[in-house]
C-alpha cells in the first residue's frame, strides 16, 4: 500500500464506512471506488479488505469477474465495440480488428500514450445499428471498417489538442 | 421432525422433509454418483451437476446435493437419462483436465477418479482448448496445480471456515475462471499460513504438499547418517494410510517400518514435546514472575506463527520464544547427542515426520539453525508422504511387528509428549508441569479434561498453592483471533493461551492421511464429524498406558539438563531451544 496516497485512502475508507450498515457491501463498495478513480488496483482492494475484513482474493475475484470493473486506468477515450450477436454479425470482428490494428492493443487494453482503451462489449441494445461502437458513451451506428481510420483520427487530434 | 413419502427406484421410504435427495438417498441405502456426496458442507454451489437424478415435480434433472425431497416425489437414479447425464457431467470436467493420473500424487485419493469409474466416463468425448495452466510451487509447503482444479471451491470454503482468510478465492469468470490467491499469485507471496487445510478437502491433485521424499533418497544416498522423528499426531493417523480404522494407534508398525526404511535411528519428536515443556513452562512461571508480558501464547504450531507474524505481529512478544518440539530435538540431536555418539554434526540428517504442511516452511527459517548456519531439521515429510516411503519398499505394515523406537541417550517420552498432537494437549501438558513446579508436588489426577475436546474455545481457571491460573485454548484461526483480539484490547483474562493452527490441533493436520467417506466403506456415515476425536483417543490411549505422564519426569531430559544444558532457560538452553519471530512478513516484494 506504499505508493497509495493519504488522501486516496482517506477516502476509500470512507467509501467503505458508507455501505457499513449493508449485508453485502461489497459490490457497492468496489462500483463507487471505480467511478471515482476509473480502476480498482490490488493496493486499493487491499485497502477495501483490511477495512471491511473481505479477503483479498474474495475482492480479487469480484473485480475480475465483472467487466464494469478494471484493475488498470482507462484511457481518456474508451471505446467500446459491440460484438453482440446482431453487431457481430454484421461485421463487428471485423470493426474490432481494425481498431486494434490502428492502435496497435489488444481489446480490454490501453495505448501507452493513455489516450486510448478498446473494450468488447455484449450486446448494448442498439441493434437496429448495428455494427455499434460506443465511445466515452457517444454511439456510433453502422460502423465500417473503412470509416474505423478516420474516427480514431478525428479522438486523437480532440485528444493531443 | 416432519416426514415426507417418496420413492426410490419405486421403492417407498418415509424421510425427514427438509432432506436434499443425496441424503434422502443416503439414508435409504443408495450411493448416487457425486462428487459433494464426499464433502462437508464445504460446496453448495451444485456447479458440478455430477448427481443429477430424476425426480417427479421437477422440471428436468436435478443436482441432488442441493435438491429437497418433497411430499409424493419418485426419484429416479438409474434411467438411461439419469446415468447418461451424470456420465456427461464428469466427461465434461475431465475435458479441461489434466489427465496425467499415473503420474499423479493424488492417485487413489482423487474422487474425481472415483466418479469418472462410477459414472463410467468415456475417454476424450469433448476435445478442445484448455484453460491457461498456473503451477504454483514456489512454498516448500503446499503446491497448487490449476490444470487439475475442478472449481468445486472446496479449499475457498475451508480456508474461510477454519481460519477466517479465504487466501483463495474465484478469479476472471467463464471458461478462464481458475481459484487462486489474489492476482493469482503464490502462496508464498500471500499471507497464507501453510496449515495445509486446502490440501485435505481437494478432491482432485489441484492442491497439495510438496513433497520432499527425493531429499532423503539424496541424504541416503550421500551415505549421511540420517536420522528420523515422528510427530504425536503421526502414530494415531499412520495406519489409515494401510487401511486400518480411523484412530488405529500404531506406534509400533510405524517404528517398525522407519527401521526398515534404512533410518540409522528412529526417534519420537515427544521427547522434544518433553524439552518444550520444561523450557516453556518455566518461561511462563519466569513471566509471571518478573512481570513479562502476558499471556504468554505457545508456539508449537508454525502454521500459527505464520498467522500471527501476517495479522498480528504486535502481539510476538506474547509468543513464547520456544521452538516447537521437532527443532527442539533437532537441535538437541546436531548438538548433545552428535558429540556423544561421535558423528559430526554437518554430517547428521535429520528428517522430521510431520502432521503438517507448515512444518515444512518452518524448517527452512533462518532463525531456527545453529549459529554457524547448520539446519536443526533438515527435511519434513507429512503422514501422506510416509505411507507412500513405506509402500513404494514393499513394506507390508500391517503385517510388521511392534518396535521401540530408539532411546539410547535421547528419545525417551512421556505421558505428556503424546497429547501435544491434540488441541488442549499443550496446554495440559503444560499445567501438568507447572502445577508440579508451583504446589512442589505431583498432581493427584493428571488428566485435565477441562481442556480437552473440540470446542473452539475452551477456558479453565486452576488454582496451584495460591496462584490462580487461567488458561485458554484455540484451534483454527478463526476461533484464536477472539482470543487475540482481546488481548490488543487489553481484555485478555488468561495467563496462558495454547493456540493450533489446524482445527482440532494436530490430529488433522494438512499432512494426514485423507478422510474422504467415498474411500472408507468401513467407517461409520459420519466420519467427518468423528475423525478427530477417534485420532485424539489413540493419543490419550497411549498417554494412559506410559509409566511417566509428566515432562519433568522423564530421566533423559533430567540427565540433559544435568550433562548440558544446566537448568531451563539457560544460557545454552536459550541458544538452542529458542527463538525469534519475524514482525514484516508482509512485505513479500
Amino acid at each position: 500500500m506504499a505508493h497509495l496516497q493519504e488522501a486516496a485512502v482517506k477516502q476509500i475508507n470512507a467509501i467503505c464506512d458508507r455501505y457499513k450498515e449493508e449485508k453485502t457491501p461489497l459490490m457497492m463498495i468496489l462500483s463507487d471506488i471505480q467511478k471515482e478513480y476509473g480502476y480498482i488496483p490490488l493496493e486499493v482492494q487491499e485497502l477495501v479488505s483490511a477495512r471491511t475484513g473481505i479477503s483479498v482474493a474474495e475482492i480479487y475475484g469480484v473485480v475480475t469477474f465483472y467487466s464494469f470493473f478494471s484493475l488498470k486506468p482507462k484511457g481518456k477515450y474508451v471505446i467500446g465495440c459491440c460484438l453482440g450477436t446482431a453487431c457481430y454479425v454484421k461485421g463487428a470482428q471485423q470493426v474490432i480488428d481494425k481498431f486494434s490494428e490502428i492502435l496497435k492493443i489488444n481489446p480490454g487494453e490501453t495505448t501507452e500514450d493513455g489516450l486510448f482503451t478498446l473494450d468488447a462489449l455484449r450486446c448494448i441494445g442498439a441493434c437496429g445499428i448495428a455494427p455499434a461502437v460506443q465511445i466515452n458513451g457517444k454511439v456510433y451506428p453502422k460502423v465500417t471498417v473503412d470509416a474505423v481510420g478516420k474516427m480514431i483520427a478525428e479522438y486523437k487530434a480532440e485528444g493531443n489538442a | 421432525m416432519t416426514k415426507v413419502n417418496i420413492k426410490i427406484e419405486g421403492i417407498p421410504f418415509q424421510v425427514e422433509a427438509g432432506m436434499t435427495i443425496l441424503d434422502a438417498a443416503k439414508a435409504c441405502g443408495f450411493e448416487i454418483p457425486s462428487l459433494c456426496a464426499y464433502n462437508h458442507g464445504e460446496c453448495n454451489s451444485a456447479s458440478c451437476r455430477v448427481c443429477l437424478v430424476e425426480a417427479t415435480g421437477a422440471r428436468g434433472l436435478v443436482a441432488s446435493c442441493v435438491y429437497p425431497v418433497a411430499e409424493g416425489m419418485e426419484i429416479t437414479i438409474s434411467s438411461p437419462k439419469a446415468t447418461a447425464a451424470r456420465r456427461t457431467s464428469v466427461e465434461l470436467i475431465l475435458s479441461n483436465h489434466n489427465k496425467n493420473c499415473q503420474q499423479c500424487d493424488k492417485n487413489g485419493n482423487c474422487e474425481l477418479l472415483h466418479v469418472a469409474r462410477l459414472t463410467g466416463a468415456r475417454d476424450d468425448m469433448y476435445v478442445g482448448e484448455k484453460t491457461a495452466t498456473t503451477i504454483d510451487k514456489l512454498t516448500p509447503s503446499i503446491m497448487r496445480d490449476t490444470s487439475k482444479c475442478i472449481l468445486c471451491g472446496r479449499c475457498v470454503e475451508r480456508c474461510k471456515n477454519a481460519h477466517g482468510l479465504g487466501i483463495l478465492g474465484f478469479e476472471k469468470r467463464g471458461f478462464n475462471t481458475i481459484v487462486a490467491p489474489a492476482e493469482n499469485r503464490s502462496f508464498a507471496t500471500s499471507p497464507c499460513i501453510l496449515c495445509g487445510q486446502c490440501t485435505t478437502v481437494c478432491p482432485t491433485g489441484a492442491l497439495m504438499e510438496v513433497s520432499e521424499i527425493d531429499k532423503i533418497d539424496l541424504a541416503m544416498k550421500q551415505g549421511k547418517y540420517v536420522v528420523v522423528q515422528t510427530a504425536p499426531a503421526v502414530r494415531a493417523a499412520i495406519g489409515e494410510e494401510f487401511g486400518l480404522p480411523i484412530g488405529t494407534l500404531s506406534t509400533g508398525k510405524m517404528v517398525a517400518a522407519l527401521k526398515r526404511l534404512g533410518f540409522k535411528k528412529v526417534f519420537d519428536t515427544n521427547f522434544g514435546a518433553d524439552l518444550t515443556i520444561m523450557e516453556e513452562a518455566t518461561e511462563l512461571l519466569t513471566r509471571v514472575k518478573e512481570g513479562g508480558t502476558l499471556p504468554m501464547i505457545t508456539s508449537c504450531s508454525p502454521g500459527w506463527i505464520n498467522y500471527c507474524e501476517y495479522n498480528y505481529p504486535d502481539l510476538i512478544p506474547h509468543l513464547s520464544s520456544c521452538k516447537s518440539p521437532h527443532e527442539m530435538f533437532g537441535a538437541i540431536l546436531k548438538s548433545y547427542y552428535a558429540e556423544k555418539i561421535g558423528v559430526d554434526p554437518r554430517d547428521m540428517y535429520v528428517v522430521s515426520v510431520m502432521r503438517c504442511t507448515a512444518k515444512k516452511y518452518e524448517k527452512d527459517r533462518p532463525a531456527l539453525a545453529n549459529k554457524d548456519g547448520l539446519k536443526d531439521v533438515d527435511c519434513v515429510i507429512t503422514t501422506r508422504e510416509l505411507g507412500k516411503l513405506i509402500r513404494r519398499s514393499g513394506i507390508v505394515f500391517n503385517k510388521l511387528p511392534d518396535e521401540e523406537f530408539d532411546n539410547d541417550i535421547v528419545g525417551e517420552y512421556t505421558g505428556a509428549g503424546v497429547i501435544f498432537g491434540v488441541t488442549g494437549g499443550v496446554m495440559e501438558a503444560a499445567l501438568r508441569t507447572a502445577a508440579a513446579v508451583l504446589t512442589g508436588k505431583e498432581l493427584e489426577k493428571v488428566e485435565l479434561h477441562e481442556v480437552r475436546g473440540f470446542e473452539g474455545i475452551k477456558e479453565a481457571t486452576y488454582n496451584f498453592a495460591g496462584t490462580e491460573v487461567k488458561v485458554a485454548v484455540a484451534h483454527g484461526m478463526k476461533n484464536a483471533k477472539v482470543l487475540l483480539d482481546q488481548i490488543r484490547e487489553g481484555k485478555s483474562p488468561y495467563l496462558f493461551i495454547e493456540i493450533m493452527g489446524c482445527p482440532g490441533g494436530c490430529v488433522n493436520g494438512g499432512g494426514q492421511p485423507y478422510v474422504k467417506p467415498c474411500f472408507l466403506p468401513n467407517e461409520d456415515a459420519n466420519i467427518l464429524d468423528t475423525f478427530k476425536q477417534k485420532r485424539a483417543n489413540a493419543l490419550y490411549q497411549e498417554d494412559e498406558m506410559k509409566a511417566e505422564r509428566v515432562s519433568h519426569k522423564n530421566p533423559q531430559i533430567i540427565k540433559l539438563y544435568e550433562d548440558f544444558l544446566g537448568k531451563p532457560n539457560s544460557h545454552l538452553a536459550h541458544e538452542l531451544l529458542h527463538t525469534t519471530y519475524v514482525a514484516d512478513r508482509k512485505k513479500f516484494d
